[in-house]
């Protein structure tokens, strides 16, 4: 396909980093435009008119939005490196765990943006989360996905990534091996994964930019 | 029938959600039994078949449970292939499905819940937020449809089920808040689509009662008013 493939993101965000990933692993080519989410771009206004956030891909001047829209929409498009299974009903498994990364996820994106009592209570969503990810999730191979990545590994890649910057920022231990032994493994096995590790925005660029991001909005919200 | 076509759906008069899955099941002509829980309480096979939710709808299909409405949907469109197919066949435009299916659940049911217990400024500025996003599904309608009478063209599809299940509640919550969410003047091709939604031959024998839906809404807020106060 010879089409334009352009990819509206900013290298802060665990969403986009999901759509990056489903195009490395596929070996799609496509054109990066990094967004400044103080001052969103006309264009990404214009593509993603409802939400008005990064991710957006366009394809042939098409936009699509939603993190995991986007990547069940690159899934459908482009068939090698399969990130989903072929088998109906496991692939209704690995919507399910999908869809869970989606609802629960919010607690760790929460703990980014919360301080005091309501931070508490995203600490104890994204242990809540991860307890029933390590008790009900199907037996990882190395990944979600069996032998290579999938499309569950993708949706939780982006949170156990970056949970690990808001634990240093934090100074906080919620995913911690002993408690956790079959996700932290998983993890691991993620994040070395080739098109991965080269893939992932620096840690500590990460939670220098998020540090001064929360004083930032600490500062607003006192004023 | 073999086990593993036994089709079983654990499920709840009320529930937009469980709708879904019978209405996906009767678009495809499947035979199912229907095993409603009671309000209130959670059958051993629902807290068994969906112990990360406990949540109904549950499609049992042989002895496989399959969870969460719009998966379950899914599904049945990939086991049974036969026509209508549910969602569309292009990646694109079942990406623009899956995206304002998303929305329902995410935005507008989630404010349109909240409408009948709230008053004055606060109720205005939800039903205000409600409407806005009907007024986008009515513009995602005329881009889906192109000119057929569904989200899906000829017959209902995806993005049908997905915001025509909430239907009922919006009805309710309409009579309930005395505000009118769906309106002629500002979204007239979702008011006939409703109509032509509601009257659909898969579409008519789940579809719950407005009057029924008000009944219980006032049950359940007069047990919330007079539940004691958690310590």
């Amino acid at each position: 396909m010879g089409e334009e493939l352009k990819l509206h993101g900013a290298w802060i965000s665990p969403f986009v980093y999901r759509v990056i990933w489903a195009l490395k692993l596929k070996g799609v080519p496509y054109e990066y435009i990094e967004e400044d989410l103080s001052n969103k771009s006309p264009l990404l206004l214009k593509y993603n008119p409802v939400h008005k956030k990064v991710p957006a891909l366009v394809h042939a001047g098409k936009p699509i939005c939603e993190s995991m829209i986007i990547v069940e929409y690159i899934e459908e498009t482009w068939p090698q490196y399969p990130l989903l299974p072929i088998d109906p009903y496991e692939r209704a498994m690995a919507r399910f765990w999908v869809k869970f990364a989606e609802e629960k996820g919010d607690a760790v994106w929460a703990l980014f943006r919360t301080s005091g009592e309501e931070q508490e209570k995203a600490m104890k969503g994204t242990l809540e989360m991860l307890k029933t990810i390590e008790e009900h999730s199907p037996d990882a191979k190395k990944f979600f996905g069996g032998d290579k990545i999938g499309i569950v590994d993708i949706a939780f890649g982006a949170i156990g990534y970056w949970l690990g910057v808001v634990e240093e920022l934090l100074g906080v231990a919620l995913f911690e091996a002993h408690a956790f032994p079959r996700l932290h493994a998983w993890l691991k096995n993620f994040t070395e994964a080739p098109k991965i590790k080269e893939n992932l925005p620096g840690r500590d660029e990460l939670v220098v930019f998020v540090r001064s991001w929360r004083a930032e909005r600490l500062l607003a919200s006192q004023n | 029938m073999a086990k593993n076509d036994d089709v079983k759906v654990l499920g709840a008069w009320p529930s937009p959600f469980v709708m879904r899955a019978r209405i996906a099941l009767n678009l495809k002509s499947i035979d199912y039994e229907f095993l409603e829980e009671t309000i209130g309480s959670k059958s051993q096979l629902l807290l068994q078949s969906n112990p990360v939710h406990k949540k109904v709808p549950v499609l049992i299909h042989g002895d496989k449970p399959i969870c969460e409405s719009l998966i379950i949907v899914q599904y049945i469109d990939e086991v049974w292939t036969s026509a209508p197919s549910i969602l569309p066949s292009d990646p694109y435009d079942r990406a623009i499905q899956r995206f304002w299916a998303a929305y329902v659940d995410d935005k507008l049911f989630a404010s349109m819940r909240q409408i009948k217990s709230l008053e004055g400024e606060e109720k205005k500025a939800m039903v205000e937020q409600a409407t806005e996003g009907i007024v986008l599904l009515e513009e995602a309608f005329e881009k889906c449809s192109k000119g057929k009478p569904f989200f899906g063209g000829d017959r209902i599809g995806y993005l049908d089920i997905a915001f025509g299940s909430i239907l009922g509640w919006l009805r309710a919550t309409e009579k309930m808040g005395e505000v009118k969410l769906l309106d002629e003047a500002k979204t007239p091709r979702l008011v006939k689509w409703a109509g032509r939604f509601c009257a659909d031959g898969a579409v008519k024998d789940c579809m719950p009662e407005t009057d029924k839906l008000i009944e219980l809404a006032k049950v359940l807020m007069a047990k919330m008013k007079g539940a004691p106060p958690k310590q």
